[in-house]
């Protein structure tokens, strides 16, 4: 037995975590923004998608993996300004837009995928990101190995999850963020623009969606497939409820989610076989529906998620 | 000056011509997406309409496609009349299939066999979509994230099935075994696709209608629905109106998997339903929500997809336009119902 565990928990493990974490770490943190102000995006799924599929043939055709990571972005933070322009602007039903979003972000990730690359046997790669090692950090024992010779994009994760917290819980942005997803009529007698901080948050949040899925074709797999995603962006949005809204609590639970993900892949190359390895994966859902059911007592989530808002309705 | 004014009542045509008006937009909207692949817009769209509306046979296969968006389509019409807002007739119509094939492959007489996988698969279905219904009467769970999240939860049981004991130990696919040949519905009309179970979906529409317009629990549903205050006062139960809103829909997501185990493929695969529980938003919202509007949705959904593999053969534009066709089609739909709950009015400029 203590053979297998060594074999679970070597060296690459923990590394192997924080790779798995990194892109659900902004996934998390992008529908976590847009849900703090009041708006549910169930378009994240499709807008990783598209974001990883944009990313990805822009690195390919130009052979700049920071042009590709840009596109990604962008495609990410237009792909939330449509969200937006729906479920804010018009006030639409934020479920079944972020269905709809979901449904058309991916048709046109598969539809633009198949007809630059065409039907080929065998998908086509690029050269992706290479870990990129800090001088000195690096060299710690155990530590360095695993979080300190990542790649960039790893190191803009760990910066951005305490960024995030700060952005919403220290600056007057992050105050309008919150007071629009909590009490939108308040917030606007306080001349806080709620269409316009709510506009702004989803796209950051696109944004953010369009970066973990940069991350997924250009660092983690170096190539897109049609299951890229494969349902990353529903654990984003059950993670957001598990880590209760905040930055930190959700990048925890990424972490806890890569954790529970990477000791999976490790039994199942060990060939420890006697647990089916998708009852590992059904784990986040299972606990994120349980822990919602011991959370709305205490009510956490903003209490304006779903409800659009309209100034002259009372 | 224009402004926005709310509508108190909609025109009787409006359920008609908004559905059609947002079909044409965005046929017009992924027409671009046909001239980028370098083909011609009417061309795709001829090859597109002929090949699965064109000959008799064509019609069949999209029926046979269309049947599984038909129970999906009245599952979430039916749910979102009651606003139990059920996001999971992808799960439920996989517990659906999973159950009926269960039995399916026990060996008994065919009818019987065919009569305990409908009434197995619906129970699953059902069973699944109770899950958040009851999690928002007791704890005031969303019903929206927790019904999406149980269809990742059920696909990766119906994968540790088809991966595990399921898997075929002969060539090593993780599928499950066929169903007995006896109890495979009967084909309808030789030489075709066309099975029971899609007369089966096309009864269930008027079906639901009645029961959605002219019984008490259909009243129920609506009041809910539209003025649960009102419902309560009126001596409503609104947590069991959900309930049975909840039992029903999810019932009739489980019988989209029924009958694709028994009329198509004969076992459980992961690719059993290439998001049919979603498409059945699509087809709910371009029907308005009325179980008699779901049948013309379905089918609607059903030729695009039949006809996107023909229009891919035939011109080299890939087949996924029918994946962005149909988001298109919701998102315009969206759009579209702003109409019903506003109207344009020109009003004059303000000194």
């Amino acid at each position: 037995m203590s053979a297998v565990l060594e074999q679970i928990f070597q060296v690459g493990f923990l590394a192997a975590i924080i790779r798995i974490a990194t892109p659900l770490a902004f996934a998390t943190l992008g529908e976590m923004f847009s849900e703090r102000a009041g708006v549910l995006n169930l378009g994240i799924e499709g807008i990783m998608l598209l974001s990883a599929m944009a990313g990805f043939t822009t690195a390919s055709l130009s052979g700049s993996l920071w042009l590709g990571v840009l596109v990604a972005v962008l495609v990410g933070a237009l792909m939330g300004a449509l969200h937006a322009l729906f479920t804010v602007v018009l006030g639409l039903s934020q479920h079944v837009c972020g269905i709809g979003v979901t449904l058309f972000c991916s048709g046109l990730a598969y539809f633009l995928y198949r007809l630059i690359f065409g039907q080929q046997s065998v998908p086509p790669s690029i050269d992706g990101f290479k870990p990129v090692p800090i001088p000195v950090l690096a060299d710690i024992p155990v530590l360095g190995p695993a979080v300190f010779s990542q790649f960039t994009l790893v190191y803009l994760a760990i910066i951005a999850v305490p960024l995030a917290a700060f952005v919403l819980y220290r600056t007057p942005w992050g105050l309008s963020v919150r007071m629009v997803g909590e009490n939108p009529r308040a917030a606007d007698s306080a001349g806080v623009s709620v269409i316009a901080t709510r506009f702004q948050a989803v796209i950051l949040g696109g944004a953010l969606m369009g970066l973990a899925g940069a991350f997924l074709t250009m660092a983690q797999f170096n190539a897109f497939t049609f299951g890229v995603v494969s349902g990353r962006g529903w654990v984003a949005i059950a993670l957001v409820v598990f880590g209760r809204w905040d930055p930190l609590r959700s990048a925890g639970a990424a972490l806890l989610f890569a954790f529970v993900d990477a000791l999976q892949l490790r039994m199942q190359a060990s060939g420890l076989g006697h647990i089916p390895y998708e009852a590992f994966l059904m784990l986040p859902f299972i606990f994120t529906i349980v822990a919602m059911a011991f959370m709305s007592r205490n009510a956490v989530a903003p209490s304006a998620l779903l409800k659009p808002f309209r100034k002259e309705e009372r | 000056m224009f402004r926005l004014e709310a509508r108190t009542s909609t025109p009787a045509w409006f359920n008609l011509a908004l559905p059609l008006i947002a079909i044409a937009v965005t046929l017009v909207l992924c027409s671009g997406l046909i001239a980028v692949a370098g083909a011609g817009v009417i061309e795709a769209y001829g090859v597109m309409l002929s090949a699965s509306l064109g000959d008799s046979y064509a019609i069949t296969e999209t029926l046979v496609r269309a049947a599984p968006m038909i129970f999906t389509g009245l599952a979430v019409a039916i749910a979102f009349r009651a606003k139990f807002w059920n996001i999971g007739a992808e799960g439920q119509l996989l517990a659906g299939a999973v159950a009926s094939c269960f039995v399916g492959a026990i060996p008994m007489p065919g009818y019987l066999a065919m009569l305990l996988m409908a009434i197995v698969g619906a129970a699953a279905g059902a069973l699944v979509a109770l899950v958040p219904a009851t999690l928002r009467i007791k704890f005031k769970v969303d019903d929206v994230v927790s019904s999406l999240l149980l269809n990742s939860v059920i696909y990766y049981a119906l994968m540790a099935l088809i991966e595990g004991p399921w898997k075929d130990t002969f060539s090593g696919y993780p599928i499950s075994p066929p169903i007995e040949d006896s109890a495979n519905f009967p084909v309808l009309i030789e030489g075709t696709r066309l099975h029971l179970g899609v007369i089966v979906a096309l009864i269930a529409a008027p079906l639901c209608w009645f029961l959605i317009a002219r019984t008490t629990l259909g009243f129920r549903i609506r009041v809910t629905g539209e003025n649960p205050e009102a419902a309560r006062y009126g001596g409503i139960s609104v947590q069991r109106v959900l309930l049975s809103t909840a039992l029903l829909s999810g019932a009739l997501a489980g019988l989209a998997g029924v009958g694709e185990v028994g009329g198509v493929h004969f076992q459980v695969m992961s690719d059993i339903s290439p998001g049919y529980g979603y498409s059945g938003i699509v087809v709910a919202m371009l029907a308005r929500l009325n179980p008699l509007g779901v049948v013309p949705a379905a089918i609607f959904l059903a030729a695009v997809m039949t006809g996107a593999e023909a229009m891919s053969r035939a011109t080299g534009v890939p087949a996924f336009l029918s994946d962005v066709i149909q988001g298109t089609a919701l998102l315009a739909m969206l759009v579209a119902l702003l109409f019903t709950a506003y109207r344009i009015r020109r009003v004059g400029a303000q000194t």
